[in-house]
């Protein structure tokens, strides 16, 4: 299978990431490229293999429910582009 | 009207806050109501490097919740990223489960004790354990000035339990909240605080519309922002007689053009439905297991020793009620709705009495209307259940009527005394039996019409020696009053 430029368009758009013709003509190329090396994974029979989840072979590590310090508020908004006293502004949220 | 007949298909998404000290994923409080971001780690603010670790606590808690609703529990479980861009989601996923939850299959049994649907199972599909987001503030006044972003929640354990799509009707939504509700605070897994968002309600509501031969299915439409049982019940019907009024206007099928599946927020001033952005189709979320997290097993001994330490849940306790102490399953429900605490409040009076049904209506009528009046909850009950039991031993033996009773309440209350000081305080003593009988002949001798009455049968007569007798005698016992006047009569 390609990508097409309408793929790589969606994708953007659910990134958030706004690109120009230029940048979508470079990405689909390139995003091309990297499916088409991983497709070479088809060509293996893998019906006889159990999906695996996780790389490391280890289950059930929990933590205790034990509450810790938080960040001190000031180091928690250091690195907003904007924030008042308390809280991060982002641009208007519409809808919900 | 018409004659078009529909049935209305509803499935519900609720998402519970469970009762941890500390978020799913790191070990920030999860206290309602602190300064906004001051309940943050790099962890749940999505800080790059750092790690989540499972919070031992908020798996349990999901597992016993799944368990109570009759819920397969697959041996192995994992995580998934979610992934969405919004604000208040600084990961920029969420961690859910997507393929592989940790449990499936399960049902709630709902009933309607006035009969207004059958008792029926609601199939659940699944419940998964989540991380919560934050809170977007926006001053509407302002205009277009910036929204405000509060990170506190944002990680907060969650479990989303999806039912079937088996409701049938507004009421039968409201019943399965209702129920669920009641299951997770007797489970002790959350505190179910809809105005603080422990416990929120999303629907998926369509009519099935029979046209002739087939059904037609109108577009499935998503109600969210309903922030109370009551307002799920409203935009449930609201939205029902919408779709319907839709359709005759203009007849557009689910998945036909201009038939997909819709958001609709309820406005609760205006008592409507409006339309919201598009829904992301589930593939648009790019579902992927999370790398940084290890899957859970269950085996089925751990599942059963869930299944052992439930201790008796709901649906069993009001037939356990209704058999033990020979009480109505109407009671049983009524006293089982109003939680553990005051079914165990119950439970020693009615030992304490030795008289199931007694206490069950002394519970209801007097214990329940006080509590109401002082806005409090049965542990705040300034009566115990033995001192109220002393109270209804009294009752039992004749020594003072029910009504005479309610006044002895109110002064333990106002005193906080026993039955017995109460009752001193009030007068009120135990009239002795030859005393009782004198009265009695005294008032018959005085009033021969009533005899009269009383000889042709006309029971209700004595009802006018009664007032006079405890015009002489505040503490005589109507009932006993009643008897013996009655019992003389028949001598004469
Ligand atoms: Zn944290």
């Amino acid at each position: 299978m390609s990508l097409s430029k309408a793929d790589v368009e969606k994708v953007a758009s659910l990134a958030r990431l706004k690109l120009t013709d230029e940048e979508l003509s470079t990405m689909t190329r390139q995003l091309d490229q990297v499916i088409q090396y991983v497709q070479q994974l088809e060509e293996l029979d893998t019906s006889g293999v159990q999906p695996m989840a996780h790389t490391a072979d280890l289950a059930n590590v929990f933590a205790d429910d034990l509450l810790r310090a938080s960040l001190p508020r000031d180091a928690a908004l250091a690195n907003a582009p904007k924030r008042d006293d308390e809280c991060y502004l982002v641009p208007p949220v519409l809808g919900d | 009207m018409t004659n078009t007949a529909y049935e209305t298909i509803i499935g519900l998404e609720v998402h519970v806050q469970l009762q941890t000290n500390t978020k799913l994923f790191c070990r920030c409080s999860t206290s309602f109501g602190a300064e906004p971001n001051t309940q943050t780690c790099p962890v749940c603010i999505g800080m790059p490097g750092s790690l989540p670790v499972m919070n031992r606590q908020a798996y349990a808690l999901g597992l016993k919740t799944a368990v109570a609703l009759n819920c397969q529990i697959p041996e192995f479980t994992k995580w998934d990223r979610k992934q969405y861009f919004y604000p208040d989601l600084p990961k920029g996923y969420q961690i859910s489960q997507f393929d592989l939850p940790m449990s499936e299959h399960g049902w709630l049994e709902i009933s309607d004790p006035k009969g207004a649907f059958e008792t029926k199972k609601i199939g659940i599909t699944r419940a998964h354990l989540e991380d919560d987001a934050g809170k977007s503030m926006h001053d509407e006044a302002a205009g277009r000035s910036d929204s405000r972003i509060d990170l506190n929640r944002t990680g907060t354990p969650l479990l989303e339990i999806v039912s079937d799509p088996d409701l049938r009707s507004a009421d039968e939504a409201r019943a399965y909240l209702s129920e669920l509700k009641l299951l997770l605070t007797y489970l002790g897994v959350s505190d179910c605080n809809m105005q603080e968002g422990s416990l929120r309600v999303d629907a998926n509501i369509n009519l099935h519309i029979a046209q002739g031969e087939r059904t037609a299915a109108t577009p499935i439409v998503e109600v969210k922002n309903m922030n109370s049982f009551r307002a799920v019940e409203r935009a449930l019907r609201f939205e029902a007689n919408r779709q319907f009024e839709s359709w005759q206007a203009n007849p557009v099928e689910l998945g036909s053009p201009g038939g997909h599946k819709t958001t609709r927020g309820w406005d609760d001033q205006m008592q409507i439905t409006r339309i919201q952005r598009e829904k992301e189709e589930s593939s648009d979320y790019r579902y992927f297991p999370d790398p940084d997290l290890l899957p859970v097993t269950a085996t089925e001994a751990d599942v059963a020793s869930v299944r052992g330490a439930l201790g008796e849940l709901p649906a069993a306790l009001r037939v356990t009620l209704a058999k033990k102490y020979g009480i109505d399953a109407y009671d049983a429900d009524v006293l089982v709705n109003q939680g553990r605490p005051l079914v165990a409040y119950f439970e020693e009076l009615a030992a304490a009495c030795d008289d199931g049904r007694r206490a069950s209506n002394w519970v209801q009528q007097d214990v329940l209307r006080l509590l109401n009046e002082m806005d409090a909850t049965i542990d705040q009950f300034p009566v115990t259940a033995a001192a109220l039991g002393e109270l209804l031993k009294f009752i039992a033996a004749g020594d003072i009527d029910n009504t005479r009773a309610k006044d002895v309440l109110q002064e333990m209350i106002d005193a906080q005394s026993s039955a017995a000081e109460a009752m001193a305080k009030l007068g009120i003593e135990k009239v002795d039996a030859s005393d009782l009988e004198s009265l009695c002949r005294e008032l018959l001798a005085a009033n021969p019409a009533v005899v009269a009455d009383l000889k042709e049968g006309k029971m209700k007569a004595v009802g006018a020696l009664i007032g006079q007798a405890k015009k002489q005698n505040p503490n005589v016992n109507p009932a006993q009053i009643k008897s013996i006047c009655i019992e003389l009569v028949k001598q004469l």
